[in-house]
């Protein structure tokens, strides 16, 4: 029981660290561009199907991952230029809408160019073992790889928020950008290096987990849907939110898929408690959404409404 | 949230609502006389396909009224339309065929949702209320994927359509386009009324002015979630006549796209005019049905529209007319 509690623990850390990546780039977007982007998924899903592409043409997987960030600026780049720079001082109902249909081109695009089945990456040979944890518990190297990357990001991210001059005009920018651009900021610019910040992100996300998912044009739209309840928990715009809204929803998420039929047996019969705990366990992080929010509107670490 | 509103301002209004209901009755008298034509043209399945363009425009219209007049932008109206599908499918697997009982159905299971989920949504504004919307629309696709009884993913078959006062004349598909019909026809009717009466114009004044309106005395948030749960029923209802159309409920749906879609038929169509949503559901519906005859990668093309849209002409197909000279409901 304790060694499926930690790994299971360990499994949602890696999930939450994935959905920390996404997620982070997206908080941004909204906090300091106010623009509903719902094709921040496909770019995480770009960052699969070019890491899944360039793996299968150089067959190195540390090639493909050096690939895939200049990848990843070119996507995002595109992507600002062409449509989302269009829509910042749009209503949230036209950015709803143009990011619909840039979801919708981006899905069949993939479709045409790699077809529809899934695509597989294969592990670099260095983390492809097991390490022992405690007794006889085996956990993959490369989910560990997963959490160290991330956090190294994360720990990057945080010096660049905190320690640089332009974490300090998106911080200033998150909280009020009307005053930065006042200031004399080239705000346009700086909108630009956000999403391709957060598009980057969202990439090297993709990227790394394409080894342990199967790459297909779904990935994007599962995973979407989760980050933007972490965003709401953990308060648009604030990175540490984010971070820990990531941690928490994937979480709940991996545990309550694992663990609330076995609490419910306990209350229920065997098969009452099986149909009991995969319906509600898919349900449980928006319940723990509605929950945050009933306690506080704008998220754990959200200053504005 | 004013921003969110490019409908016409309070003061022309009345000529251009009469403009609209007119345009509104057209609609309606091309819709009666489309299953003679249809069979005349020897090509009866057009009425299958017009009875799902019918149910929903309900569910746009159902939406405009949020979203249009009230500013809130819903991503989880296909829940409600999921709740209406499969009161059709769980009602009938206990014996209940009555369509006017599986509607009541459907309408308590979506008001109670909406009410719940609109309370907790609509603390929140702008951004916020959309995503969260969102989840609570997932939340709802996901309990039915899990429900292994009604087929979970792979969905549910109806053994047969709702029957009325106990007959079964729904199986004749062009009586079903006409019970769809009349309902449209009617909630426009409840529709255009509640956007006239003293609720619509406050809920017009909060999106105009929140508040003004709140210092006024009218309290935003009563409106709005009264607002949410009866257009949350009103397109619960559109939900029960789908499953009829197609004889099969999914979690498919309820799935966000179909909210995407729904809120793309209410835009397509100019937001708070009602009519425009009626316009719009047939537009959206009848251009994925000719782009998907065109081509397999249809959703390609009508991405591609939808971003040209917005980029282009903002105020919807409405708004090209207008340009062109040949609508205008602004006068």
């Amino acid at each position: 029981m304790t060694n499926l509690l930690v790994l299971q623990l360990l499994n949602g850390v890696q999930l939450g660290i994935i959905l920390f990546l996404i997620a982070a780039g997206l908080t941004l977007v909204f906090g300091i561009m106010d623009v509903v982007n719902l094709a921040h998924g496909v770019l995480y899903m770009a960052g699969a199907y070019l890491m899944a592409t360039f793996a299968a043409a150089t067959g190195s997987f540390w090639w493909a991952l050096l690939l895939v960030l200049p990848g990843a600026v070119v996507v995002g780049l595109l992507l600002e230029v062409v449509v989302i720079r269009r829509l910042y001082d749009r209503s949230h109902l036209d950015q709803v809408l143009a990011t619909f249909g840039l979801v919708m081109m981006a899905n069949e695009t993939v479709k045409i160019i790699w077809g529809t089945s899934p695509l597989s990456v294969p592990m670099p040979d260095i983390f492809s073992g097991s390490v022992p944890l405690m007794g006889p518990l085996q956990y993959p190297v490369y989910r560990i790889a997963i959490i160290v990357a991330g956090l190294a990001v994360a720990g990057g991210l945080y010096l660049l928020v905190n320690h640089t001059r332009i974490g300090m005009l998106l911080r200033a920018g998150a909280t009020n950008r009307a005053m930065v651009s006042a200031l004399g900021v080239d705000i346009g610019k700086l909108f630009a290096i956000v999403f391709t910040l957060g598009a980057v992100l969202a990439c090297f996300a993709g990227a790394i987990v394409a080894p342990i998912l199967s790459v297909d044009t779904g990935m994007g739209e599962s995973v979407l849907i989760l980050t933007f309840v972490v965003v709401v928990i953990g308060g648009i715009g604030s990175i540490k939110g984010a971070f820990l809204g990531a941690v928490l929803v994937a979480v709940v998420d991996t545990l309550g898929g694992v663990f609330g039929p076995i609490l419910l047996r306990s209350v229920l019969d065997a098969s009452a408690a099986g149909q009991a705990g995969r319906t509600l366990a898919p349900m449980l992080v928006y319940i723990l959404m509605a929950a945050i929010l009933f306690a506080k509107p704008t998220g754990l670490f959200g200053g504005r409404g | 949230m004013s921003d969110v509103t490019t409908a016409p301002r309070a003061a022309p209004r009345a000529p251009a609502m009469a403009m609209r209901v007119k345009v509104a009755l057209i609609l309606f008298a091309l819709f009666a006389v489309l299953p003679p034509v249809a069979v005349a043209l020897g090509d009866p399945f057009m009425v299958l396909i017009a009875t799902r363009i019918l149910a929903y425009a309900i569910a746009a219209m159902a939406l405009d009224l949020i979203l249009g007049f009230g500013a809130m932008v819903s991503f989880g109206h296909a829940a409600y339309l999921g709740f209406g599908t499969y009161a059709v499918a769980i009602l009938s697997s206990y014996g209940v065929n009555d369509l006017l009982l599986q509607m009541l159905g459907a309408v308590v299971v979506s008001a109670a949702f909406a009410l719940v989920t609109g309370a907790i949504s609509l603390r929140t504004r702008g951004v916020y209320f959309i995503m969260i919307t969102l989840a609570f629309g997932q939340m709802a696709f996901f309990f039915f994927i899990s429900l292994s009884a009604y087929g979970g993913d792979d969905g549910y078959g109806l053994s047969s359509r709702s029957t009325i006062f106990g007959s079964d004349v729904l199986e004749n598909d062009m009586t079903l386009y006409y019970v769809t019909l009349g309902f449209l026809i009617a909630l426009f009717a409840a529709c255009h009324r509640i956007v006239g009466s003293r609720f619509g114009r406050v809920l017009t004044g909060i999106r105009e002015n929140r508040e003004r309106m709140e210092a006024v005395g009218f309290p935003p948030f009563r409106y709005q979630l009264t607002a949410f749960v009866i257009s949350a029923c009103i397109t619960s209802l559109a939900g029960v006549l789908l499953a009829n159309q197609a004889e099969f409920v999914s979690p498919a749906f309820m799935s966000w796209h179909r909210s995407g879609e729904l809120i793309v038929m209410v835009v397509f169509g100019g937001i708070g005019t009602l009519t425009g949503a009626i316009g719009g559901a047939v537009v959206a519906l009848l251009l994925e049905e000719w782009l998907g005859a065109l081509t397999h990668h249809w959703p390609l093309l009508f991405g591609l529209i939808l971003v040209l849209m917005v980029l282009f002409s903002p105020r919807g197909i409405t708004g090209l007319l207008e340009r062109t000279g040949l609508w205008r409901a602004r006068k």
